[in-house]
């Protein structure tokens, strides 16, 4: 177990430091910062001179956009191959499952040309298509998985009442809220932590993620230590705050979606 | 509508077969964002690495952009130098990530105290980005700060205290081992979900046999979490060979020292969009992305033909 004290030594070490005066963090990184050595000036620094709100937000409004055009676009293509058998049924869930292995950097060139054409270049919409298309594949494949557990009969019943196929749909989506949250565990982590398409597809001041701005801002801050460690405790507190929120699907959802 | 409606249906109505619309409606965005921002790119970008700029407009010119990749002394030896380091990338992930990750997962299910907190702590660096792990890493070994030392010091270690990050024979270890520490939450909670998925009937019948941790470990738990040995090896596979970001973060779009740490991902962005020892070329830039594909689909049917084949058979 001494290894999971190897694994969050470095975050903690950035947190507590970025609470310290120049001089203690050089001269003492282990000590816990003091009612004297305790100051906020990196983080004043940060408020006065970068747009992090606004990478904040864009990195918010990203996340949160694609997340929600995967789990609605995705649970309706899993409803669909779970539920009915059709002619190219299997075709299609195979042609969808491409996704998982195939990573869908090795489409930049032609990502980048077709965003050039829809004028989509440094807007967050450029971003948010390209992780739906990300996150896709991997969520069908859950979430038809946890569809097909869901009781036949129940459908049945709904049918016979008059229900429509769209009206199915809708009462399965509250059954498989595990499911749900499991994608949303699994397909938040990459979102929010890229740096390739923001780097490549929304490189501009105004579309910048917090993780590309953070990037840029070590870059130019490198020697102000006292802001690059506040800037690094800003990035890394909301991310393990969500993932302490979504930990037990995220788990979940792993082992659904390993145990094939 | 309202004439069938109206009718009383004495017989089973005859199968007509009607188009089925709603199945249209359900599948229909998906397989549209799907196909169109990710196949029809990655098409394209094979599409575009046979083809080349005469004189501004795009013309076809067949496998000569494979061929000077891997034939002219301009590219040839970045790109050998970034596969061979990507191949060594891999191997470290494989050779410790793995190993340690079901390492720490048999130990987590063991089911002591604290299991969950263990589990939440060592996963906690897979939820950070990279720029942050690869940033803290940077200053955890940066000379000048001087962590590292103060922790080498007590130990008596002061010969390890090296620059790992700016040695052209470390970098490429040191950045290896830094995206171990950060991923090994994965392939422990890949084979954690394998493990616990064992009955418990079996853990029970060896112990009344006598067997000690490890026999259990080698004769149960090793060959029933085998599947996931090769989930988790293709996963490490083509996670590694479309590595980027953390190079990036750390070593910048050079790789540097000397590129000692290029990649195939630092590679394709370079030779995309150029960077400041070369300038950019789309159709170089695709044919990478080709090479990187076809590496990655040799690896998934090697994983497919072989060990999948292996794995029916020890079912069977």
């Amino acid at each position: 177990m001494i290894y999971s004290l190897i694994a969050v030594f470095p975050t903690v070490l950035i947190i507590m430091n970025s609470f310290k005066n120049r001089a203690t963090i050089f001269a003492h990184p282990f000590a816990l910062p003091t009612s004297e050595t305790f100051t906020l000036d990196g983080y004043k620094t940060l408020t006065e001179s970068a747009n992090f709100p606004l990478y904040f937000l864009n990195s918010l409004t990203v996340t949160l956009g694609s997340l929600a055009l995967i789990l609605l676009v995705s649970s309706m293509a899993a409803f669909a191959l779970s539920e009915y058998t059709f002619r190219l049924n299997t075709l299609l869930a195979l042609y969808l499952s491409i996704g998982i292995m195939v990573p869908i950097r090795l489409g930049t060139v032609g990502i980048l040309d077709l965003m050039v054409k829809f004028h989509l270049v440094n807007t967050l919409w450029a971003l948010i298509l390209v992780y739906t298309a990300q996150g896709i594949p991997l969520a069908v494949f859950i979430l038809s998985s946890f569809m097909r557990g869901v009781p036949r009969d129940l459908k049945e019943a709904a049918r016979i009442d008059g229900a429509s196929e769209y009206r199915i749909y809708g009462l399965i989506l509250p059954l498989i809220r595990p499911a749900l949250g499991a994608v949303t565990a699994i397909s938040m982590v990459p979102i929010w932590n890229d740096l390739w398409f923001p780097l490549i597809l929304a490189p501009g001041e105004q579309t910048k993620t917090i993780v590309l701005g953070a990037s840029a801002f070590l870059g130019q801050f490198v020697n102000d230590y006292n802001a690059v460690l506040a800037a690094l405790t800003l990035a890394i507190v909301p991310v393990v705050l969500l993932y302490a929120v979504f930990s037990r699907q995220l788990v979940s959802g792993i082992t659904s979606g390993a145990l094939k | 509508m309202l004439t069938s409606d109206l009718k009383p249906s004495r017989a089973p109505r005859p199968r007509r077969r009607t188009f089925p619309l709603h199945l249209v409606v359900f599948l229909a965005p998906a397989v549209l964002i799907y196909s169109v921002i990710m196949i029809y790119p990655i098409l394209a970008s094979l599409w575009l690495s046979l083809n080349s700029s005469v004189d501004g407009v795009q013309t076809f010119v067949g496998v000569a952009n494979y061929q000077k990749l891997l034939g002219s002394e301009l590219y040839a030896q970045p790109l050998f130098n970034a596969l061979k380091n990507n191949f060594i990338f891999f191997v470290v992930h494989m050779l410790v990530q793995n190993p340690v990750g079901l390492l720490l997962a048999v130990l987590l299910s063991l089911k002591l105290r604290g299991t969950p907190l263990y589990r939440t702590l060592i996963f906690t660096p897979t939820v950070l980005s990279v720029v942050i792990v690869g940033f803290a890493w940077k200053l955890i070994l940066n000379p000048v700060w001087g962590v590292q030392r103060s922790l080498l010091e007590p130990l008596h270690l002061e010969a390890l205290d090296l620059p790992w990050l700016g040695l052209a024979s470390t970098a490429l270890g040191t950045l290896s081992l830094i995206s171990v520490w950060q991923n090994i939450g994965i392939p422990m909670l890949l084979f954690l979900a394998a493990l616990v998925r064992i009955p418990e009937e079996l853990y029970e019948a060896a112990r009344l046999d006598g067997a000690g941790t490890w026999t259990v470990f080698r004769r149960i738990q090793l060959p029933l979490i085998l599947p996931t040995v090769g989930i988790v090896s293709v996963l490490t596979f083509v996670g590694n060979f479309n590595a980027f970001d953390l190079i990036y973060a750390v070593q910048g779009a050079l790789a540097g020292p000397n590129f000692a740490s290029d990649i195939l991902g630092t590679l394709f962005y370079r030779t995309f969009f150029g960077y400041q020892l070369q300038a950019g070329d789309p159709y170089m830039g695709a044919a990478v992305a080709g090479v990187m594909l076809a590496v990655i689909l040799v690896g998934l049917l090697i994983y497919l033909l072989g060990w999948q084949r292996r794995m029916t058979e020890v079912t069977l």
